[in-house]
């Protein structure tokens, strides 16, 4: 495993109000994030998200700490040269074209000519801006803007794509879109680091996430492993359940069961009341269909964290 | 190639705006209007002509440099358009560097355009060329570019109106300072004269960069003098850009 972000205690001071007073939005942020992967990077508004980006891609200089991207100190100016960045809300030179925009960006990245007037056709293809290239940019809609700007995220072949808050203020079809582009993007072996707080994008396309609330990381690990910590209840579900057996099923878990033609199903709330759920029921001569444990979504995992943070 | 990039982007910028266009067709009328002027005076045609002329290239030159140049990193901040540009492998000073080009290209087209015609016209009304008009609006040319360099370095941290007062007082007093050193001497009060003294040596020394009068009285240009004029002058600028990058270099795009 190759490491293309290594993020190490940063650190980000803010000075607010008046009496210019020191505020830390980033607490010692620590993070890592592996070739090839796609990661998501909640949290709600005012986490700490876009700063984090900001920092990453030099906009920003850290209060303390370092971070490295593909190898190379976050300082280095050349350490950006593979990697491509959408910022949030993308606000471009609205007096230029698509095109000449995309042309203007590839030559911030040092490419020859050839190599912009390549990229730029093929780019307006893929983002479907071929139609509308040469028109100024304050005549495209919002959907458009962020289609070029990920297209401007593209123009170097980037090894490294950052993207802050790709799918807000899309509609359901932009939003798709943007979701193909990330899968194409992990697909190509690029790897895709994504702030967001839209959570059925994230389960559909994220290989890791990190949770950040108030400035710190609560969460951070693989999807599935992060939600199967927590069960919030498990299924049981029975065959040949006779009503004293119901009864008591209900008194154990605490609520109704609920009878589909020939089967019964208990919601049980924790594994001992599922043990002495099973044991009554085959005692009383039921047969054991499933026992399926209920794993919570990420919004609710999300929500919990956030909460527990606030407290 | 970067900077050139950023140069290019804020050239483009500056021609695709009307703004540009206004104060260019204002200017170009009133130099136009000279030659009606000149008409109405006896024995003077040539001479107004030619000091209406340059005044004009002068004065919408420095329109053009401050209502240009206070909005020249501001802008990109306020509109944050500079997000998707710093994200990319390019040094601030690069940035910096680009734009004060571009603006200075900006200028050198529009000036160009007044000074060929003022030249032009001097001509036409003369009946021979006048080279030295167009040394001494190359010369006013470096006092615009120092005016945008001051604009520059205040749209590095301040609003454009601040900027705008702020350049114009820096132009305004660096006209005058000839006249600032004469009055300084005038002043009883030592501490007084000390301080103006030190606003004297601090601001840019822009009445320097106005030859015009000799050109109007047929007396030599002195290439030595105007030479050290410009070298004093881009050695000003250096200095202002140096200041302008050390600031832009630790400001957080928030």
């Amino acid at each position: 495993m190759e490491p293309v972000i290594e993020i190490d205690e940063l650190c980000k001071d803010f000075r607010v109000g008046f009496w210019r007073r020191r505020t830390r939005v980033l607490q010692s942020l620590t993070l890592t994030v592996q070739r090839g992967e796609v990661f998501g990077y909640l949290g709600p508004n005012g986490a700490g998200k876009t700063t984090t980006l900001k920092l990453l891609t030099g906009l920003i200089l850290p209060t303390a700490g370092t971070a490295r991207l593909l190898g190379r100190d976050l300082t280095y100016v050349g350490a950006r040269e593979h990697i491509g960045f959408l910022p949030e809300q993308p606000y471009f030179y609205d007096y230029l074209t698509g095109r000449e925009f995309l042309d203007l960006c590839g030559r911030l990245f040092g490419l020859r000519a050839p190599a912009r007037r390549e990229r730029t056709t093929r780019l307006l293809h893929e983002v479907e801006l071929e139609a509308a290239a040469d028109r100024q940019l304050r005549k495209y809609s919002k959907g458009m803007l962020q289609r070029l700007g990920l297209a401007q995220a593209l123009i170097n072949d980037p090894s490294l794509v950052i993207l802050d808050e790709p799918m807000s203020g899309l509609d359901p079809l932009g939003r798709r879109t943007m979701r193909d582009a990330i899968l194409r993007l992990k697909a190509e072996g690029k790897t895709v680091f994504f702030s967001t707080h839209i959570l059925p994008d994230v389960e559909a396309v994220c290989d890791r996430v990190a949770i950040l609330v108030g400035g710190r990381i609560r969460d951070v690990g693989r999807l599935e492993d992060i939600l199967k910590t927590r069960t919030e209840a498990i299924d049981l579900a029975l065959q040949d359940v006779n009503p004293d057996l119901a009864a008591s099923l209900e008194a154990l878990a605490g609520s109704p069961v609920s009878r589909q033609t020939d089967r019964v199903l208990v919601r049980l709330l924790d594994e001992d009341a599922l043990d002495r759920a099973i044991r009554a029921s085959l005692a009383a001569g039921a047969r054991v269909v499933s026992v399926t444990p209920q794993h919570q979504t990420l919004e609710e995992h999300f929500l919990r964290e956030v909460r527990e943070a606030d407290r | 190639m970067r900077v050139a990039a950023i140069a290019l982007n804020t050239f483009r910028e500056a021609v695709r705006d009307r703004i540009l266009y206004s104060i260019l067709a204002f200017a170009l009328l009133l130099i136009g209007a000279s030659v009606i002027l000149a008409g109405l005076s006896i024995g003077q045609e040539s001479r107004i002509v030619k000091d209406l002329g340059l005044a004009s290239t002068s004065l919408f030159g420095t329109f053009i440099a401050i209502f240009l140049g206070i909005g020249l990193v501001f802008k990109e901040i306020d509109r944050r358009t500079i997000y998707a540009i710093i994200a990319k492998p390019i040094h601030r000073y690069q940035f910096i560097l680009g734009k004060y080009v571009g603006l200075v290209l900006t200028l050198a087209v529009t000036v160009g355009v007044m000074a060929l015609l003022v030249f032009l016209l001097a001509w036409l009304v003369d009946g021979r060329p006048a080279p030295g008009l167009l040394a001494a609006a190359g010369l006013d040319f470096v006092a615009l570019m120092i005016v945008t360099a001051v604009a520059l370095l205040f749209s590095t941290f301040s609003t454009p109106t601040l900027s705008a007062m702020l350049t114009l007082a820096t132009y305004v007093i660096g006209r005058l300072s000839g006249d600032l050193v004469l009055f300084a001497e005038q002043v009883p009060s030592p501490g007084v004269r000390a301080v103006i003294r030190g606003i004297y040596l601090i601001l840019p020394d822009l009445g320097r960069f106005q030859i015009g009068s000799r050109v109007l009285h047929d007396l030599p240009l002195l290439p030595a003098n105007m030479l050290a004029t410009s070298a004093y002058g881009l050695s000003y600028i250096l200095l202002l850009l140096l200041l302008a990058v050390s600031v832009f270099q630790r400001r957080d795009f928030k």
